[in-house]
């Protein structure tokens, strides 16, 4: 049976993981590679780099760290932030990565999304996108681009369906509205486009406890679960979560221990 | 690791840095190659491959490379495929209607499925090992392994099944014969479990 997958966040800046805390600015939370190694050996399902670097030069050090983690962990992992043509994502997954994923820069180029599948082929490319509920919007749900600062008139879920006919092969759907509260996921709308493409849907913005990822695999419909600040902080561990999710009765993957 | 030397073969069917990657990381001497002589020197051979069947074939003629895999398989060394490459050692692929290696006998077809099951099967998913092969030697039964397809193999001969995986189907993921180990899944991103079957496939001398 097909399991669900926990995938955990890493924010890197210049060659740093990072969390941006509001009000304090960003703060370090080590390397990435070491973090990297760390959850892979705690028996995370997948990972997900985003490069929040602003410089455009800066671009080598997040390639190097895509480098230096496709040497150190054996799952798969994925590439966000600043990929906006054909070449940056061609440096990414030569580099190591399994796939690459696009939210603004697909927004205002979504021939990006074409071009990257007809090369690399459909599992390679992911959509990010982030929502926040409108009443205007006819799914009740419109799109944001620059890290949700600059409102589109795109709909939330006719974008999902679009970017799966352009070829997209997953959708980080991330709720804006739930994003930093803790207090779960947005259900409706990880389940309203779930229900609507053929494409897996992976959950972000919300979490804050197993049972959250319990709702949002189960209630959302998401095929998997994104989390960041949850197992950051040693609160939670990816086995405490697992443990929680396979007790409810989930099929979770729980055999990664290294064997004697 | 044994005096071996493994060659990977490139046909430029998708990104084979992660198969190298694992490779490297076991500690094997390898080369990872387009040029069909090169593959002379070779003991243990990975068929590894991302992508569409029909192109993968007629890259595999021009370059001269399918001819060097069927002489390999001849030669009695062991091979390992890995998704697509699993795919192509089977006759015939729905994909394209592509007529392939016919190392094996059978069938790759598409997964028709209700609505429910997204394809690309995408993820982890347990492997019911079928048979007792050296290449899952002290791997669990039962263990998840990732996947990331849209056909499955179909082998005519029932006694080519080495594993099954259930995706509302209960389809073949892993295929054994005589010196050819094959998986649907992607070992070198299946964690620990998928470098032991890489160690043990390094060592088996079929």
């Amino acid at each position: 049976m097909l399991e669900k997958r926990i995938i955990i966040c890493l924010d890197v800046k210049d060659g740093k993981t990072t969390k941006g805390i509001k009000f304090k600015g960003n703060i370090d939370l080590g390397d990435p590679v070491e973090m990297a190694r760390k959850y892979y050996l705690d028996g995370v399902d997948e990972l997900v780099f985003y490069d929040i670097t602003a410089s455009h030069e800066k671009r080598n050090i997040m390639i190097d760290v895509v480098r230096k983690v496709a040497e150190t962990i054996f799952i798969p992992f994925s590439v966000g932030g600043g990929i906006g043509t054909v070449e940056d994502i061609r440096s990414v997954l030569l580099a190591g990565a399994e796939k690459i994923s696009v939210n603004s820069q697909a927004v205002k180029n979504p021939d990006i999304i074409t071009e990257g599948a007809s090369i690399w082929g459909s599992q390679c490319i992911v959509l990010g996108m982030d929502a926040a509920k409108d009443t205007e919007m006819p799914s009740g749900y419109r799109i944001f681009i620059n890290g949700g600062r600059t409102p589109t008139q795109l709909d939330a879920l006719a974008w999902a369906k679009k970017a799966e006919q352009l070829g997209a092969g997953e959708i980080v759907v991330n709720s804006m509205d739930a994003d930093g509260t803790k207090d779960g996921y947005e259900l409706t709308i990880t389940r309203m486009i779930s229900e609507n493409v053929g494409i897996p849907v992976v959950a972000s913005g919300g979490a804050g406890k197993p049972e959250h990822l319990y709702d949002v695999l189960t209630s959302g419909k998401a095929h998997a679960a994104l989390i960041a600040s949850m197992t950051h902080y040693g609160e939670y561990t990816v086995e405490s979560i697992k443990d929680y999710l396979k007790n409810r009765g989930l099929p979770i993957r729980s055999d990664y221990r290294k064997q004697a | 690791m044994a005096a071996i030397r493994v060659g990977i073969v490139d046909y430029k069917a998708g990104n084979l840095k992660s198969v190298e990657n694992a490779v490297k990381h076991l500690g094997a001497d390898y080369l990872l190659t387009g040029n069909p002589a090169d593959f002379s020197s070779v003991s243990h051979l990975i068929f590894p491959g991302v992508g569409e069947a029909n192109a993968a074939m007629s890259a595999l003629k021009e370059t001269g490379l399918g001819d060097m895999i069927r002489e390999f398989y001849a030669s009695g060394k062991p091979m390992l495929g890995i998704c697509l490459g699993t795919q192509i050692i089977l006759s015939e692929s729905e994909e394209g209607n592509t007529p392939c290696l016919n190392l094996v006998e059978g069938k790759v077809r598409r997964f028709v499925l209700p609505p429910e099951y997204k394809v690309p099967h995408i993820g982890w998913n347990q492997v019911t090992f079928t048979i007792k092969h050296p290449a899952f030697e002290g791997i669990p039964e039962n263990s998840s392994f990732y996947f990331v397809h849209s056909y499955y193999p179909d082998p005519e001969n029932s006694e080519n099944i080495a594993g099954q995986t259930e995706y509302n189907i209960r389809f073949t993921s892993a295929i054994a014969q005589k010196n050819i180990i094959a998986v649907q899944f992607h070992p070198e991103k299946s964690g620990e479990k998928g470098l032991a079957l890489l160690t043990n496939f390094f060592k088996w001398k079929p």
